[in-house]
């Protein structure tokens, strides 16, 4: 990041730094922010190139891939595995909770930092270490974890059956090490948030991107631990012989399943929380409009928080759980379409009336509810037990779960990044390739997923490296929907080209064009200089009102900074 | 939808259907309504020389009813799909209706074992027929399965009949099926279970009941200890 020139009434204990405490051993939120990103963004690629290799292998079975090799069943599994795993631990959890929650939180919430630097800073060292782990496992004795990314036992839990005994444990590690270095920023995004607020920020004038980080880092904070444990356990059984869920010596396979989804299903409201308050920040700006209802939009979070503990077996339906069971969870399961309905009618709500301009970061985050919305709907279908019975494990519910995964970790973050880029660098993207960039990656991800619906819907079940041993399923048609399903994600990670180019050229360009409020936006962050220096802020700014303040009544300008006195 | 593509060949497979039918006419008007409200939205507000954007907060009663209504239009569709699916549940997975035989399914890496109880009907028996990989059963007779494991997880899966579920290492889960049409089918083991998992593919042979006669015949082995031992007893 370029240092900016720092204004004289900087704090005195943000001074000059050597290239190792400001790039390495930073304190500096922005910087870990930073790290966070290109790590996240890093993982993203490795998780990419994985999707390229297994679904060449699904559209031409047993050819030699270009740039990997032949796939074997092993490697398959492997693949599979890690891309789940890697997307979601690695991807949406450092990118969207830990780069823009550092970025973002103190930036608007007007303060100079996080209240615990060198926690953040550990923080982020124990994740690298843990992705450090994580990518080395592929390349251990045995290969990879080929597991699934949910692990179950006692497939997991013992090397005669996974094949995989030192890659299993090294996964596992790299997985807990992970939960540690969340739980360290997620202690520290909340903590920050309720004590470093600038004066006179109300709880009703923080930004929704900032309450849905908060949120989402309560709800991982009270749904870790069970897994914790599990992890603990399951790391014991595969390594000293003990038995928590070898049934053979008294123990439960599924006991594991209610720990990793007890943890599993508020983890996707963990990543989707930050990715709807990005939207809902964006869809704000550049509609012009207040946040429709934005009380109740935050006591809608709450409640979906609250529900998303109760609804982790719908997960388990087929599983060998009590059937009478299943009752209840398809009702807190139905029970949670209400919120989530409800702060899609708000996004909706939110443009009526607005001025909307459709920039890159605005196309992003209208796409994100588009989208999602096709991810909810579908959800009914799997939250329906007698439903499920048909659908569980089947195509239809991988492609229902990337319609809400791929708008909150991939959708959301490029809404996210092009809004901030001009904040994280001083610069401005280019809107022309942002656009292109754009249709070129939401064309073909429809491309891919929906003939992925049609797949499940035919019964193709999940993890399988070729169907030329299920008859049923093995059919023409049926292939040349794989093909076409395995040429669209071609094409849209092609598209991501453009990205790169984008922010490279971006990034390269020697006039800082981004001044300090591109967007005319309201909150905290934009007071600062683009970037802003170390410190944040010259001095640290008043808050006076609301986030949402467009088309005030009686003021010229539509919009009204929140620092600004009335 | 899965009628689009799979024959429905159990008594309870129409129902998932009906019930898959019935969401979806729920949800997917919902869908397109808001998909069209939203884009509409989006095209009627566009950014206007001299048009000023109105301040809504949304806070006030009036205003808020607009989400207050469809939100509580969203609770009475899932009470509808919630007694759909509780219904199908019920009679897929919780209620047991008597078995005309009873039959032992095994899934281990990575094939599946199939223990028909053969000519007497009586699973655990000297005339058990036990197969690999190739189920037959008798179209219209209703039958219970004990499902159970070796080594990992299975999932015992037949797309024609909608049923699913997984086997167990250390438990035996039984449930049922009654098959309403004849052919022969993939039988699929949908739980990851190590490397073969791709390999664990089996068939459902459904059959009129003189094929099915014909092929206990074949097959069972009192059949062939009689044949066997015929010659020995003339001597």
């Amino acid at each position: 990041m370029a240092e900016s020139v720092q204004p004289e009434s900087a704090h005195a204990h943000h001074g000059e730094q050597s290239f190792w405490s400001k790039y390495v051993f930073s304190t500096d939120h922005k910087m870990i922010a930073m790290q966070y990103m290109f790590t996240g963004m890093a993982m993203a690629l490795i998780g990419g190139f994985m999707v390229y290799v297994f679904r060449m292998q699904l559209a031409f079975p047993g050819i030699e891939v270009p740039f990997y090799g032949a796939v074997t069943p092993a490697r398959y599994n492997t693949l599979v595995t890690l891309h789940g795993t890697i997307m979601i631990f690695w991807v949406a959890m450092p990118v969207l909770i830990a780069a823009f929650g550092n970025f973002l939180i103190p930036l608007m919430i007007g303060c100079d930092d996080m209240v615990f630097p060198k926690i953040n800073r550990f923080s982020y060292q124990i994740f690298l270490l843990s992705a450090i782990v994580l990518v080395a496992s592929f390349f251990v004795e045995g290969g990879g974890f080929g597991g699934a990314w949910t692990a179950y036992p006692p497939l997991s839990a013992k090397a005669e059956y996974s094949l995989t005994g030192l890659g299993s444990s090294l996964w596992l590690v790299a997985v807990a090490l992970e939960f540690v270095a969340f739980l360290l920023g997620g202690i520290n995004f909340v903590t920050t948030v309720m004590n470093a607020r600038a004066p006179g920020m109300k709880m009703y004038d923080i930004p929704m991107v900032i309450w849905m980080i908060v949120i989402a880092s309560v709800l991982f904070m009270a749904s870790v631990g069970p897994l914790f444990a599990g992890a603990v356990m399951l790391f014991m059984d595969q390594n000293i012989g003990t038995a928590f869920f070898d049934p053979n010596k008294g123990g439960d396979p599924i006991l594991w399943q209610h720990l990793f989804w007890f943890f599993g299903h508020p983890e996707v409201y963990v990543v989707l929380l930050p990715a709807m308050g990005i939207s809902a920040d964006i869809i704000c700006t550049f509609a012009r409009k207040q946040l429709f209802a934005y009380k109740t939009f935050l006591y809608t979070t709450f409640g979906t928080g609250v529900l998303s503990f109760t609804v982790w077996a719908h997960h388990q339906f087929i599983a060998g759980i009590d059937p009478r069971m299943a009752n209840i969870f398809t009702v807190t399961t139905l029970l949670i379409s209400i919120p989530i309905a409800e702060m899609c009618f708000i996004y909706i709500a939110t443009l009526y009336g607005g001025s909307i301009r459709l920039t890159t970061p605005m196309l992003w985050a209208l796409a994100f509810v588009a989208e999602f919305l096709i991810g909810g709907v579908t959800g009914v279908f799997l939250g329906a037990s007698g439903a499920d019975v048909y659908f569980h494990d089947t195509y239809f519910v991988l492609a229902h779960f990337h319609y809400t995964f791929f708008p909150i970790a991939i959708i959301g973050t490029f809404a996210g990044f092009t809004f901030w880029f001009p904040k994280m660098f001083g610069k401005m993207m280019n809107e022309t390739l942002g656009k292109i960039h754009f249709w070129g990656t939401i064309i073909p991800f429809n491309c891919i997923f929906i003939p992925l619906f049609v797949l499940g819907a035919a019964g193709q079940h999940r993890r399988i490296y070729s169907y030329e041993n299920f008859p049923d399923l093995a059919l023409p048609q049926y292939q040349d929907m794989r093909v076409f399903a395995t040429t669209a994600l071609l094409v849209m990670l092609g598209f991501q080209l453009v990205f790169f180019y984008n922010c490279f050229i971006s990034w390269r360009k020697k006039e800082m064009d981004a001044g300090r409020n591109p967007w005319r936006s309201n909150t905290l962050e934009w007071v600062a200089e683009s970037p802003p220096p170390h410190g944040n802020f010259p001095e640290l700014p008043h808050c006076y009102r609301g986030p949402y303040e467009y088309g005030t009544p009686g003021r010229e300008e539509d919009y009204f900074p929140q620092n600004l006195p009335a | 939808m899965p009628h689009l593509y799979l024959e429905a060949l159990s008594t309870y497979a129409s129902d998932i259907d009906n019930l898959i039918l019935l969401i979806a006419a729920l949800v997917i008007p919902w869908f397109i309504l808001c998909e069209l409200i939203f884009f509409y939205f989006i095209f009627r507000f566009r950014e206007k020389d001299g048009v000023r954007t109105e301040y809504i907060t949304g806070e006030n009663k009036r205003h808020k009813r607009w989400i207050t209504y469809p939100h509580l239009l969203v609770l009475v569709c899932d009470l509808f799909i919630l007694v759909g699916a509780v219904q199908v549940w019920y009679d897929v997975k919780q209620r047991l209706p008597e078995p005309y035989e009873t039959v032992r399914i095994v899934g281990q890496q990575w094939a599946w074992t199939f223990v028909h109880p053969g000519p007497d009907h009586v699973l655990d028996t000297a005339d058990d027929i036990t197969t690999v990989d190739e189920f037959h059963v008798e179209v219209g007779k209703i039958y219970h399965f004990k499902l159970e494991s070796r080594d990992v997880l299975h999932s015992f899966s037949v797309p024609v009949f909608r049923l699913k579920q997984d086997a167990i290492p250390g438990r035996i889960i039984t449930g049922w099926f009654e098959a309403t049409g004849v052919g022969e089918y993939d039988i699929q083991c949908a739980e990851i279970c190590g490397i073969g998992h791709g390999l664990m593919a089996a068939r459902i042979f459904i059959e009129s009941p003189e094929n099915h006669a014909a092929w206990i015949a074949e097959k069972s082995p009192f059949q062939l200890v009689a044949a066997a031992t015929i010659p020995i007893v003339e001597d």
